[in-house]
């Protein structure tokens, strides 16, 4: 065995029964692990000798047409040296909260795509340094576009979106990071002003 | 701290004898004791013609320089990647010249290509030869807007005709192509939505005799100009080491000094069997990023050349009923042409259940189609990897430290298009 399928096997061994399952797909490998260990398993991938798996393509997240199918998160990983794929997948249950650690510190290029999965999914990524919508705005209250149970149109009405956007603060916008400077407190919506409260940027504002 | 040291690229602006700048520290006394630390925040866009479209950045500077970069993206999402979940494979692909609309055939390329993987389809010869003309007049395209739009940015106006000039010959031989200049949608799944028109070839032959001299110019015009070197040398630097962690791709991965391209690496269309060279930097700056993509374009004209050599007369789709419309006589004439035309119209292709990703090497960087299957029509879910939004992520760690006006210049380098930032 060589290339992804000798990884896989690799990892078999190291992880035992947190390596739900493996396929080859398309000739793309991909291995299913369980979401408690995920971050121990790419931390693995990434730093192993002979593994190497060193540069992160993409994290996304593919929600079924079936709803008792899990939500999964996705990890496509590559090992430069040696011009090798290898497909991360987690599955989290509807039922449960939809939360995995974060990878941010393992590659820093995770901070906005999981910012993206988070917006449109709604998937928790557990030690985030700033988890908050990124394509969306921050007062966004029609739930995560993606998701299957999101219609295409959107929940509200044309009229309902309309009146929204019209009523929308434009200082509600600002982000966290940026109200400490802003001082647009006031127009905040309350859970908003909890948040910035609890994360101790108040001072001057 | 009274003092720090604060690089001014512009202090001294003069070349020494190899070509590199000469610089001269200033030491800049703070009068840090009878005043208070006082930030000012600097809000950039969405409107702004510095910033490639509508981005936002939320600076906040001490004097002139950066302490904090903020991005906000998303003023153009449209939900690209939702509309995809409603739609046959073939229905997706006016999409993707909307996602990074200023390389349209390339995007129309990678998702055929990412279609035909899970599908498990084998595109014919003269077709591929098409798709790597199409990828890379698209790669020509995208430089020279880039190149134009950073020389406006940098002060510099003259590239900018002579590059939008040269674009606009290969937007004409587009338009010659799809009869569109900007929404191309050239591919297929399973082939090309033509062949190429008569005084098609003629015409790149004719671009691609004479389209290296302008950048010969452009060489002359920026690679030694004081003005130009003092801009962008050791401004917004990513080491190799860097540049992998925050996954960057495409001319911004290479200027770093990591050789890696996809249409090398990962090689599809065929692009082993031709004769070009991946232009590699060594310091991850600015500078190195405009001389990678300056030869960049002189390597997409020399396989531009080697594709026109060897396309030969052939079938361009593949040749089956399923995935391939029937030509419009046959469909108005014979009764199964006819069933299949409909199917196909109406019902799409069905792909089998599983999933894949295709990459390619666009001119931004890697752009990833990710396709998952249930056994329908339309996909369970289509995610582009947006080269450009993972190369701007890494925007605050850049600008943090610099100066003001060297954002301008760093976030004219990440070549950014907000089309596909926002999908």
């Amino acid at each position: 065995m060589t290339g992804p399928s000798a990884s896989v096997a690799a990892l078999r061994a190291a992880f035992g029964a947190a390596v739900e399952r493996d396929d080859l797909i398309c000739g793309d490998a991909i291995v299913w692990v369980a979401a408690a260990r995920a971050h121990d398993i790419l931390t693995w991938l990434r730093d192993t000798p002979g593994q190497e798996y060193n540069y992160l393509v993409d994290v996304t997240a593919v929600d079924y047409r079936d709803p008792e199918h899990p939500l999964e998160v996705v990890y496509q990983l590559r090992a430069l040296d040696r011009a090798e794929d290898l497909r991360v997948k987690v599955s989290l249950q509807q039922s449960a909260p939809l939360v995995v650690d974060s990878v941010v510190d393992l590659w820093r290029g995770a901070d906005w795509l999981e910012r993206e999965v988070f917006d449109m999914f709604g998937v928790s990524f557990h030690g985030h340094p700033d988890l908050r919508r990124i394509l969306m705005w921050e007062s966004y209250n029609e739930g995560h576009p993606l998701r299957k149970s999101f219609p295409l149109r959107g929940h509200y009405t044309r009229a309902e979106q309309t009146r929204q956007a019209l009523g929308i603060t434009p200082e509600a916008n600002y982000s966290m990071e940026e109200l400490s400077i802003a001082q647009a407190y006031n127009d905040l919506p309350k859970d908003m002003q909890e948040r910035l409260e609890a994360s101790g940027r108040l001072e001057g504002a | 701290m009274s003092t720090r040291t604060v690089e001014m690229a512009l202090a001294t602006p003069s070349i020494d004898a190899s070509g590199r700048a000469t610089r001269t520290p200033l030491r800049v006394p703070i009068p840090g004791q009878d005043l208070p630390a006082e930030t000012m925040m600097v809000n950039i866009g969405p409107q702004h013609p510095a910033t490639h479209g509508v981005l936002r950045l939320v600076l906040e500077l001490d004097g002139e320089t950066v302490l904090r970069c903020i991005p906000h993206v998303g003023y153009l999402h449209s939900g690209f990647e939702k509309l995809g979940e409603y739609r046959h494979y073939n229905q997706i692909i006016p999409l993707t010249d909307r996602t990074d609309y200023l390389s349209p055939m390339a995007n129309n390329v990678a998702l055929a290509l990412a279609a035909e993987k899970l599908m498990g389809i084998e595109i014919t010869e003269r077709c591929k030869v098409l798709r790597v003309i199409a990828c890379e007049m698209s790669r020509i395209i995208s430089h020279l807007v880039w190149l134009g739009t950073t020389g406006i940015d940098l002060g510099a106006f003259t590239p900018f005709l002579w590059s939008f000039q040269e674009r606009e010959r290969i937007y004409n031989l587009q338009e010659m192509w799809t009869g569109a200049r900007l929404t191309t949608s050239v591919s297929r799944v399973g082939g090309m939505m033509a062949d190429i028109p008569e005084g098609f070839e003629a015409g790149l032959r004719d671009f691609c005799a004479t389209f290296p001299d302008t950048l010969r110019e452009v060489d002359t015009m920026f690679t030694r100009n004081a003005i130009w070197i003092g801009r962008t040398q050791g401004v917004g630097v990513m080491t190799a080491e860097e540049a992998i962690n925050y996954s960057l791709s495409g001319p911004m991965l290479r200027a770093s000094g990591v050789a890696w391209d996809m249409r090398k690496d990962k090689p599809y269309l065929d692009y082993e069997s031709y004769d070009f060279d991946v232009p590699v930097g060594e310091h991850g700056d600015i500078y190195d990023r405009y001389l990678v993509r300056l030869e960049e374009m002189h390597q997409s004209t020399r396989i531009l050349s080697q594709a026109l050599d060897r396309l030969k007369p052939g079938p361009i789709n593949v040749a089956d009923p399923r995935v391939i419309l029937p030509p419009k006589s046959r469909a108005m004439s014979d009764m199964e042409a006819m069933i299949f035309h409909f199917k196909q119209v109406m019902e799409g292709i069905d792909a089998p259940p599983g999933e894949a990703y295709f990459g390619v090497e666009n001119p931004k960087g890697e752009l990833g189609t990710y396709f998952v299957s249930d056994g329908t029509a339309k996909p369970v879910r289509w995610r582009i990897r947006p080269p450009s939004f993972i190369n701007l992520a890494a925007l605050p760690k850049m600008c943090t430290g610099a100066l003001l006006s060297d954002v301008i210049a760093i976030n004219a380098s990440v070549d950014i298009v907000m089309g596909e930032i926002d999908r």
